[in-house]
């Protein structure tokens, strides 16, 4: 049996969040009554005319530093001709041979090293309508009784991102998706959310032999709304095509939709392609030629990213990836656990209380005090538990102050415990007997009752002594 | 009595100033014209029964939004479409006080010499209403020259603002690419079409001009324009005129157009001017095919809006492709047929690069040649349309004869130049017009050259038959 690998490209849409859309001045965004925002140029009555919008401009130059790419001193809008209820003026204004950023490329931290994946080009176009289909067994217009148009989406700024088929696995291709949706998060230009539908990815799956030259034929898979569905869909079409290769088929170039139920995937059907989209360049738009001074600012103003903050996390706090992973999962969690690290305490140690029992709070990082936080991690061996637990709970309040907790100190005074260990032992006969007889697992039992009578507040060390002593 | 044939617009705004005449008498005496002349002629497609403005009255072609009054764009398929905003340049004309009379007969989306495209019957020529008005903006020129309107205005995208101009004896002006809004324009070809004035003199078409010009945050491809000058000129001393070989040759021209543009031509040197030959080698002989592949694959586009879901006729079917189909089918007529299927085979996979991708570079071409003959002119002139107006019939069964009719308006027009359209003469008893054509933005050159000429020629536009 041949050992196959998969090559895998993907496509990218994530709606930006510009306050209006992309060619009229309607509202950008989620819901809403439908077609409440709407006007003639989304609406594409006649004689109405595109006038682009220069934050979509900007944001796009923006994600295209971000990724690398180099931002073209002439880019073009294309008309993409088509028919579909949800595309109004019979095509869509995109980009083809000249978009707006080019030839970039993302690199991806893992524990074994950076794997990177090269850009094709970042592009500008509009978002299509949202087109509900009611009253068929697919959910697709061929064979619905009606269909109803929503123009509210109609016409929002999208950003494409196009990948070379640099991934060779699903769960490469999740990881890469996750860390670009995190980087086009912080870059503030999307929220970037697989629910909403403001993020979608299409990918492109052929398999080879190890060690072939070129591409087999691939296919494009659509319909995946999270990111454990592109992986499995993914890992679904490669059974599929290697299982095809071995079986003496042939794999042919189609579209095909992911199942999420059957956890497979089927041919779209034809009808609903258009093969030949008529591109040409629009002509009611001048070509964009973003001034290098605009281009060079807008450098400037792209943060640090996650995929360079994880290295650095690892090398400045000597973490181990896995914790400079975790830790930078949102952009507020990374500058939280930096204010803490700062303050001097423990790196690892703060970075354990922040990947588990902070995060398990649910308080949002962006309210914390990094310096009150970092007094109680500081402290955390000699608070109770539970008052640990219920200051991190408290930490996102405005008056969150370390002192307020570090007053409940463990009693850890033998004086003080003596009388209550024999009592808890005197209490369980029972048990002692059944300790003594080899069951050496009750130890914990009686120190939970030991706690329990101190509402947590004794010094398990202490105790533990006490009663192995008490038992011996 | 207010003589609606002979009045200019200028004119009219003087009697206004004056006090010597109301909006509402000015209103009444074009209503008055349009009743008794506009059967016969069928220059407009809806009258609107005043819209609040007291100014000189106007027309607009039908392809141009106005806001709550129908605009058809000559076509079945907007038959009953009500724009609920006005297109950039009506609301210009609101602004400047201009009441609106009404909206005039076009070839259906403007695709058309003659207006027998229009899904609502021809309109017929004022000179002769045996014989078109030509087109597109027929209903315009038709209107302007029979009095039904002091002014108008029309949109240019092979000529149909210079060409109907020149068959109605009316003075038109197609004006640079880019100067005039296309907001609100039914759009026919987006990097042609251009709104312009069709007018009585050519002092009306400049006051007109620097109403509608001027970038417009609405269509990104406006530019600011310089101030509009109203002419003065009586003479022509020191101006370069050149008679670009091809145009004033072509196959087709007719010998009493030829007479009439040569007497003109005459003049010009008699006004003072130096006047010399020069070539256009490609822009004719490539002009017309390639602006036949433009253009087409530019409507497909255009026209694929119209699908029947959002306004507009809709004919039901059983699901939205055969809506589609079916809604298309009936509400467009054989030339957008014909050209919606010309332009989408221009564009397919396979066939761009020879076809559209190709006409665009000659269309680089024809602007470099026509560069070259403006450092050593600083006007071409031609004759506007190589006929006199034609009987109403006699091309409509050949496509290809319509368009030859084009053949002198479409190499400027590619170039996007501005070009002029003034009456030289008779021929056949029936207007000549002469096509002045300036470099880009020099519009103020072409309103100076067409007013000292207009002065010299003298040409009486009230058609004979209705003095
Ligand atoms: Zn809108």
């Amino acid at each position: 049996m041949p050992e196959w690998e998969a090559v895998i490209g993907l496509e990218i849409h994530t709606q930006l969040k510009t306050r209006t859309k992309m060619f009229c001045s309607c509202e950008a965004g989620f819901g809403g009554e439908p077609n409440t925002r709407t006007c003639p140029v989304c609406l594409a009555f006649p004689g109405a005319l595109p006038v682009p919008n220069e934050t979509a401009v900007e944001w796009t130059i923006k994600l295209g530093h971000a990724l690398n790419c180099r931002v073209a001193e002439h880019a073009v809008f294309h008309r993409k001709n088509y028919f579909y209820p949800d595309n109004p003026k019979g095509y869509q204004i995109s980009q083809y041979d000249e978009p707006l950023c080019i030839e970039g490329s993302f690199v991806v931290p893992g524990p074994d090293g950076d794997s990177e994946v090269r850009i094709v080009r970042a592009h500008l176009e509009e978002d299509a309508a949202k087109t509900i289909h009611v009253g068929g067994a697919t959910g697709r217009i061929v064979g619905s009784a009606h269909s109803n148009v929503d123009f509210n989406r109609g016409g929002t700024p999208l950003v494409e991102i196009v990948t070379q088929p640099d991934l060779r696995s699903a769960e490469q291709a999740k990881r890469f998706l996750q860390l670009l949706r995190q980087t086009i998060v912080e870059l503030g230009v999307s929220d970037a959310e697989m629910e909403k539908g403001t993020l979608r990815a299409d990918a492109n799956i052929s398999v080879r032999e190890v060690g072939e030259a070129g591409y087999r034929t691939r296919t494009e898979l659509k319909n995946m709304n999270s990111f454990n569905h592109i992986a499995r869909g993914i890992d679904a079409e490669i059974r599929r095509q290697i299982e095809t290769w071995e079986s003496g088929g042939e794999v042919v170039q189609e579209t095909l939709d992911y199942e999420v139920k059957s956890d497979t995937v089927t041919p779209r059907r034809r009808k609903e392609e258009a093969d030949d989209y008529l591109y040409f360049p629009e002509p009611d738009l001048v070509p964009l030629k973003p001034p290098a001074d605009l281009v060079e600012r807008l450098r400037t103003e792209v943060p640090e990213l996650p995929g360079a903050r994880i290295r650095r996390f690892e090398k400045e706090y000597e973490l181990p990836y896995y914790d400079a992973e975790v830790l930078n999962g949102s952009a507020a969690l990374a500058a939280l656990y930096e204010q803490v690290a700062l303050e001097g305490i423990d790196a690892k140690a703060a970075s354990n209380v922040l990947m588990n029992d902070f995060v398990a709070t649910g308080v949002d990082p962006a309210a914390v005090d990094g310096a009150e936080l970092a007094k109680l991690i500081a402290a955390r061996a000699t608070i109770p538990r539970e008052s640990f637990t219920r200051a991190l709970i408290e930490s996102g309040d405005p008056d969150f102050r370390a002192e307020t907790y570090l007053g409940d100190t463990l009693v850890a005074d033998t004086a003080e415990l003596e009388p209550l260990v024999e009592r808890v032992l005197a209490d369980n006969p029972g048990q002692v007997a059944a300790y003594k007889g080899g069951k050496d697992g009750l130890l914990g039992f009686f120190v939970g009752q030991v706690m329990k009578e101190t509402q947590g507040k004794a010094d398990p060390k202490v105790v533990n002594e006490l009663l192995r002593a008490k038992l011996a | 009595m207010i003589d609606t044939l002979r009045l200019t617009a200028g004119e009219a705004r003087a009697l206004l100033e004056r006090g010597d005449v109301s909006g509402a008498e000015l209103r009444a005496a074009y209503r008055k014209a349009i009743e008794t002349r506009n059967e016969e002629l069928n220059c407009f497609l809806t009258l609107v029964d005043g819209d609040g403005n007291d100014g000189v009255p106007i027309a607009l072609k039908d392809v141009i939004s106005t806001k709550g009054v129908r605009t058809t764009a000559g076509s079945k398929i907007l038959e009953d479409y009500v724009p609920v905003f006005d297109s950039t340049v009506a609301d210009r004309c609101k602004a400047a006080g201009l009441q609106l009379l009404g909206k005039t007969n076009t070839d259906e989306f403007a695709m058309g010499s003659s207006t027998e495209n229009s899904a609502y019957g021809p309109s017929r020529n004022p000179w002769d209403p045996t014989r078109v008005p030509g087109g597109s903006g027929g209903g315009s020129a038709a209107a302007v020259s029979a009095g039904l309107a002091p002014w108008a205005l029309g949109s240019d995208t092979g000529g149909s603002i210079k060409q109907p101009s020149a068959l109605c004896g009316n003075v038109g002006l197609r004006p640079t690419y880019g100067t005039v809004s296309r907001y609100g324009i039914v759009a026919f070809a987006s990097s042609l079409d251009q709104v312009g004035p069709v007018t009585k003199n050519v002092r009306d078409n400049a006051l007109l001009y620097g109403i509608i010009s001027g970038r417009d945050d609405c269509d990104s491809t406006t530019v600011e324009v310089p101030p509009v000058e109203l002419p003065e000129a009586e003479d022509l001393k020191g101006l370069r005129v050149g008679v670009p070989k091809e145009l004033n040759e072509a196959e087709g021209i007719a010998p009493g157009v030829a007479e009439a543009v040569h007497r003109a031509i005459d003049l010009c040197t008699e006004l003072g001017a130096e006047v010399g030959e020069c070539e256009l080698p490609r822009s004719v002989e490539y002009g017309l095919p390639c602006y036949y592949l433009i253009a087409p694959a530019e409507a497909s586009s255009n026209l694929a809006r119209y699908d029947g879901v959002r306004y507009g006729l809709r004919v039901p079917a059983e699901n939205y492709y055969e809506m589609v189909a079916r809604t298309r089918d009936a509400g467009f007529g054989d030339e957008p047929k014909r050209r919606i299927m010309l332009g989408t085979y221009a564009l397919s996979a396979g066939y761009y690069e020879a076809y559209y991708g190709q006409a665009q570079k000659v269309r680089t071409v024809i602007a470099r040649e026509f560069d070259a003959a403006f450092e050593r002119f600083d006007v071409l002139v031609s004759p506007t349309s190589p006929t006199v107006a034609f009987k109403i019939g006699e091309k409509a069964e050949s496509p290809l004869a319509m368009y030859l009719t084009d053949v002198l308006t479409i190499p400027p027009n590619m170039a996007g130049l501005p070009g002029l359209s003034i009456p030289c003469g008779l021929s056949e008893g029936l207007p000549v017009g002469l096509q002045l054509i300036g470099p880009q933005f020099s519009e103020n050159m072409l309103f100076r050259t067409g007013h000292a000429l207009e002065r010299a020629i003298g040409f009486d536009t009230v058609p004979e038959r209705l003095r």
